[in-house]
């Protein structure tokens, strides 16, 4: 199911050059605080540019000192860099946000005059009129007319309702269809700006707060900052017990140089990229259309491990559709399905669509025109409960009256206008009995007459999505359990369930069973996911560890959510979870990578250290086996470390922001594949890296 | 050399081990779980009359927070009792030798070392405590700290796998139980055995004879067997005489010596086998003592390697100082590696006549954080750390908030594994940061150069590790290290425990997710090396720097024929 996106580049020019300016605009120390790892780095660099200076002024320049300064505010830089250009891309998409609110149209009620706003200019008590084929555009309350409604979206009741003035069936909820007559609605609440700003800010890093698993980590970071700040300042003292007790020369251990190899053991990789890695997660989600109340319920998406999934609309098309013709005892199944084409030519309906495909799947007959055939149609209304059509007399044929409707609506009709016992006919009796056997198997029957004799039975059946079990599949994979919640019968459900691939359901359910469920699958220790729409799914929206909200739903469901689909699609949960995923992976990952990098760093600053500890007549001392990367001097060592080290965040900016592949499959596999890529791959790369980068130092004559 | 022999010695032990830890270790399971077991006709009445005597109510429950108090109220107790002992031994009975009072700070240092079951011991037993100190406050204190450290494990387990909890237990039933059926009974049978090998066991004083040379020679007694047996089964190491396990009358015979090497390594061992049982996973104790294992063995490897190596100096592949030829090389290093990955320290060699290479496995088996088989108890829980960061990094890899045992591992435990994993760490740089630059510190170091080094780094590793054992070679019974080692042993035991009570605490009030395939399994060898690697990195990475410059340097020293 392709979703529409809203992707960026993922560099575009203009956010680059705002991202850059930023960069700078962050130096400031009060913003940088709130990175402990990277304002760790900001405190190194300030030191060593005052030592630098101060050398400077005492008529001493270092080139190895002002290299060294450089690359330690590169370091800040390029992290700042990253969370900058991550909330530039969140900014422009939240600019695509703005613009493409919902595009339900509403016909506003103006001084007795009806004009076209968008559904999300409406405001409480406004007036809305909504026609056969309008969307409601808000919750509200039908103060004039009557109407059919497709709730299916909402209550997943494929049958249309009626909704008229007065009395308790006058709410009408957003979302919904009108599907037949008109009505006049008063808007009973403001539209749901509040989430979109809500993701705006989320985007856009302002309000952003820390996951769980992003403050989790940042404590083992920090943890791990403090531990190298000890290990850097004790190896000073180590090295001075040299100096004392053996008069060793020690100089090399100068604050600049300790300075490197503390910014160089720090995760400054994953900690410059932390914040970014968050925003883009955002950003993601916004792509696919979703909107969060929180990076918190992101998060939670990754860890469902139950999805409950209303039928109607999500595994099932919304609609029912025709799937079989069948013909009373004297009449072929070829006239049945004409009559009932004819009788659908007009029916704009989806099922009155699906009949006049299903006739012409069967049987070739195409479609007519109706004023050819000098047919009236006569349109599905309230009052009858049925639809049709009136063919004039030809020369060949007399009057064709025919209708269809469900069992009860003909009954009324048959038995209104003849005064026949019905139940003496073998027609009806007959048709009594597939309608019965239609429900049974999860359908519904239609009945269709013509001239006052019932012709037979076009069944209509809720029909499954395609490509919904491959969705399953996946899921299965990823080690979720899908859950259909419908209120048809066992027998019905069981099919659906089957066919679809979900490995339950709960059959005949009543709200409250939702909400039981989710309860019941919660005490069991699991993390449940649930997308609804109809303000009846509202407790059960709140009690899910991630309640998706359509858009199309009411205002109650949407409130109790916390992501919103704007597109609308169910399966869209599918996306919802694998971004969470992703954004705990790339965490992951890039902190295995960023404490593997550490080993690299190690072997060469070290030796660089240490190189001078029982050094004889300009001959390194015996620690220089450590350095095993043949680093040409001990400054060109500690440069490349360091150079290795600010630059691998600008490498690491375009995986953070979009994430590392997530393919739906077992733990164990993932983990395999990332240990290797990002774990032994960590352990590796610098070696090379630093090694390249020594190269190019020495060949620059840069030390 | 005999290779094939010292290769066929390890197998056995390693076997012995093991096919003594599993049936312990659910044993253990029985009697923490409170299940019948073999002992209870006996002993659960022993046990209800105790607490029926010191007014225990065993059905008593308590939140974490409860737990740690009574347990630092129980230690703080034993402390004083054998502080106090110390300081006023010459008026207590059992004294023959008429030994006097104990100096103020030394009895602080020797009992803050007993009480946090780390055993350093800056005084010679022999020549410094009366019998009475022995066995009232040293063995006393061998049975209680070792029971401390295995309470707070049990807690822990509890902490895993209760759902939506409160409580963790009683701290007074967890004590008794570990010390009733756990520590006494095995300590008595080790006692046993070992007086049948020789280890002395008498009230009688010192014995002096003219030796062959002719020189009167000081033979020290003592109770010591019951104290030995308790000393390697609760890893505390503190030995009855100052040469410990390397003394005739304290380890006579390679029978002996098996017996004690292998105590060192069994409750420890066995509790591993005791946290799968009660955890429900069979295959995830066999994960943990995989792991366990590996890296003791790379241990023993690279330090026989490292002693049977041709020395440059000496040219010779077998050096013998500083080792007991009743034991020869392979018995000297798998003890001393033995000694040091369990918080044990007691030594029947001493490493600081060992090999560079050796020293620096010892040291990093306690740098590691004792959690290879590690303390009773402690070096579970140590373990633990190490396995909540594993589980922490690689959940997230798979994309899922990291889960153990179906509990969530969240900001709070990620921040209380963190605080214990790096105390330690960190008070053994800081501390011998100071050593190695102050006039206090250097003026105890009988060696300079990067030996020297290594023998402060030692005794701060040992004091943090709560281990005990000694490099040699440095006076640590000065005012400035009785001091610095007993805040190095105080951090290193109680910002272990009071964290890892706290996490238990979390953990205990948290439901438990079932696992799917999307679940992080933690019980097969892909989590072992995960572990392993975990476990390496953070150690390796913490004490690399000071290890190179350190033990590392002496060795390249040494074959440059360059000594100190």
């Amino acid at each position: 199911m392709e979703t529409k996106k809203h992707t960026a580049p993922l560099f575009d020019k203009s956010i680059i050059s705002k991202a850059i300016l930023d960069s700078f605009v962050k130096l400031n120390p009060f913003y940088l605080i709130k990175n402990p790892v990277i304002f760790i780095v900001g405190i190194g660099a300030f030191l060593t540019t005052l030592i630098f200076v101060a050398d400077l002024v005492g008529g001493n320049f270092s080139l190895f000192n002002f290299q060294i300064t450089i690359w330690l505010w590169f370091t800040v830089l390029f992290a700042n860099f990253a969370e900058a250009i991550a909330e530039g891309r969140g900014k422009a998409q939240s600019e695509n946000l703005r613009k493409s609110r919902t595009n339900t149209l509403a016909k506003k009620i103006v001084d007795s005059k009806e004009i076209e706003v968008t559904a999300l200019d409406l405001r409480k008590n406004d007036l809305v009129a909504c026609e056969t084929g309008d969307t409601i555009p808000a919750d509200g309350e039908v103060i004039d007319g009557i109407a059919s409604v497709d709730e299916s979206a909402i209550t997943g009741e494929s049958a249309p309702v009626i909704r008229e003035s007065g009395g308790d069936r006058s709410a009408v909820t957003g979302g919904t269809k009108v599907l037949s007559d008109k009505i006049v609605i008063r808007v009973t609440s403001n539209p749901g700006e509040t989430y979109i700003d809500k993701m705006i800010a989320l985007v856009e890093n302002a309000k952003r707060k820390k996951t769980p698993n992003e403050i989790a980590l940042s404590i083992l970071l920090s943890g791990l900052t403090i531990v190298f700040l000890v290990v850097v300042v004790s190896l000073k003292f180590f090295m001075n017990y040299y100096n004392i007790t053996l008069s060793q020369d020690v100089s090399s251990v100068s604050i600049p140089v300790l300075v490197s190899l503390l910014v160089c053991l720090i995760p400054t990789t994953i900690g410059g990229l932390l914040s970014a890695i968050g925003i883009s997660g955002m950003d993601r989600l916004l792509q696919h259309n979703v909107i969060a109340m929180s990076g918190r319920a992101v998060e939670a998406a990754g860890d469902i491990d139950v999805l409950l999934l209303d039928k109607t609309g999500t595994i099932t098309l919304g609609n029912r559709m025709a799937t079989e013709f069948i013909p009373a005892p004297d009449v072929t199944e070829q006239y049945l399905a004409d009559a009932a084409q004819l009788a659908s030519l007009a029916d704009e309906t989806p099922e009155g669509r699906s009949i006049v495909v299903l006739a012409k799947e069967r049987f070739g007959i195409r479609g007519r025109n109706i004023h050819e055939l000098k047919a009236q149609f006569v349109p599905f209304s309230a009052q009858t409960q049925m639809s049709g059509v009136n063919i004039l007399p030809t020369h060949d044929s007399g009057e064709r009256i025919i209708r269809k409707g469900s069992l009860e609506a003909i009954r009324k009709y048959l038995s209104k206008e003849t005064n026949i016992n019905l139940n003496a006919q073998t027609e009806f009796l007959f048709t009594q009995m597939i309608g019965v056997d239609i429900a049974l198997s999860g359908g519904t029957p239609l009945i269709v007459v013509e001239n006052k004799k019932i012709l037979g039975v076009i069944q209509l059946k809720d029909v499954v999505k395609g490509g919904i079990q491959e969705r399953f599949a996946q899921l299965r994979k990823m080690g979720i359990r899908t859950v259909m919640i419908t209120g048809d019968n066992k027998l019905t459900a069981t099919a659906i369930a089957a066919e679809a691939g979900v490995d339950d359901f709960i059959s005949e359910a009543k709200p409250e069973d939702k909400l039981k469920r989710i309860r019941d699958e919660q005490s069991h220790g699991k993390m449940v996911g649930m997308i609804g729409d109809g303000t009846n799914d509202a407790p059960a929206l709140a009690q899910a560890d991630v309640g998706i909200a359509m858009n199309s739903g009411t205002q109650a469901a949407r409130e109790a959510g916390n992501m919103i689909d704007l597109d609308s699609n169910p399966t869209k949960l599918i996306e919802v979870v694998e971004i969470g995923k992703q954004l705990l992976m790339t965490r992951g990952a890039l902190t295995t990578f960023s404490i593997a990098n550490d080993v690299s760093k190690y072997f060469a600053i070290i030796p660089a250290i240490a190189l001078s500890l029982f050094s004889t007549n300009g001959i390194n001392g015996p620690l220089s086996v450590l350095n095993i990367m043949h680093l040409a001097t001990p400054q060109s060592a500690i440069l490349s470390a360091i150079i290795f080290n600010a630059i691998i965040i600008i490498f690491l900016i375009p995986l953070a922001l979009k994430g590392i592949k997530y393919r739906p499959e077992s733990a164990a596999n993932l983990l395999k594949r990332n240990i290797l890529v990002y774990g032994a791959g960590g352990l590796l790369v610098p070696f090379i890296c630093i090694k390249l980068i020594d190269l190019i130092l020495v060949s620059l004559k840069l030390v | 050399m005999s290779y094939i022999t010292d290769l066929i010695q390890l197998i056995i032990f390693v076997g012995v081990l093991v096919a003594f830890s599993v049936p312990l270790g659910n044993f253990f399971a029985k009697v923490f779980q409170g299940e019948r077991n073999f002992l209870s006709p006996v002993f659960s009445k022993i046990e209800s009359a105790f607490y029926s005597l010191v007014r225990i109510d065993s059905g008593y429950q308590m939140d974490w927070k409860e737990y740690a108090v009574q347990l630092l109220i129980f230690n703080l107790l034993g402390f004083l009792v054998l502080f106090i002992i110390q300081i006023v031994q010459q008026s207590l009975p059992l004294n023959p030798q008429h030994l006097p009072n104990v100096n103020l700070l030394l009895a602080l240092n020797t009992a803050v070392s007993f009480t946090t079951n780390t055993n350093w011991q800056s005084y010679a037993g022999e020549t410094t405590l009366s019998y009475f100190v022995q066995m009232i406050g040293m063995t006393v204190q061998n049975f209680l700290s070792a029971a401390t450290g295995i309470a707070v494990m049990i807690t822990l387990i509890k902490g895993i796998a209760t759902r939506n909890g409160k409580y963790l237990g009683n701290f007074w039933v967890d004590v008794t139980r570990a010390v009733l059926y756990v520590l006494l009974p095995l300590s008595f049978l080790l006692s046993i055995i070992l007086i049948s090998q020789g280890v002395v066991q008498t009230f009688n004083h010192s014995v002096t004879e003219t030796t062959l040379e002719g020189i009167s020679q000081t033979i020290p007694l003592g109770p010591a067997a019951s104290q030995i047996s308790i000393k390697q089964l609760g890893t505390n190491g503190g030995g009855f005489f100052n040469t410990n396990s390397a003394f005739p009358f304290e380890n006579p015979t390679p029978l002996s010596n098996f017996l004690q090497v292998l105590s060192i390594l069994l409750i420890p061992a066995s509790l591993v086998f005791t946290y799968g049982k009660m955890l429900g996973s069979k295959k995830h104790a066999w994960t943990i003592f995989g792991v366990m294992l590996s890296v003791f063995l790379i241990g023993v490897v690279v330090s026989y390697l490292s002693e049977t190596a041709s020395n440059p100096i000496f040219h010779t592949n077998q050096l013998m100082e500083g080792k007991e030829t009743r034991f020869g090389i392979f018995n000297s290093v798998l003890w001393s590696v033995a000694t040091t990955v369990a918080s044990n320290g007691s030594v029947n060699s001493m490493i600081s006549s060992m090999s560079p290479v050796s020293g620096l496995v010892a040291m990093l088996n306690i740098q590691l954080g004792e959690i290879i088989f590690g303390g009773v108890g402690s070096g579970l829980y140590g373990m633990f750390l190490f396995i909540v960061i594993t589980v922490f990094i690689s959940g997230l890899m798979v994309g899922r908030t990291p889960e153990y045992f179906g509990k969530k591992i969240e900001a709070y435990e990620i921040k209380f594994s963190i605080l214990a994993v790096l105390l330690p760490s960190i008070i053994i740089l800081v501390f011998t940061a100071v050593a190695v630059v102050s006039n206090a510190g250097l003026s105890s170091l009988s060696n300079k150069g990067p030996h020297g080094l290594s023998e402060i780094l030692y005794a701060f590793t040992s004091a943090g590790g709560n281990n005990g054992s000694a490099f040699a070679g440095l006076n640590t019974n000065t005012n400035f290290y009785n001091v610095l080692m007993s805040i190095a042993m105080i951090i290193g035991r109680y910002g272990v425990i009071v964290p890892i009570l706290a996490i238990a605490g979390s953990l205990v009030k948290k439901n438990i997710a079932p696992a799917t395939t999307g679940t992080l399994a933690t019980d097969n060898f892909l989590f072992a090396f995960l572990l392993f690697g975990v476990i390496i990195i953070v150690g390796a990475l913490t004490f690399f720097p000071v290890l190179s410059i350190g033990p590392l340097l002496e060795h390249l020293l040494m074959n440059l024929k360059i000594t100190f």
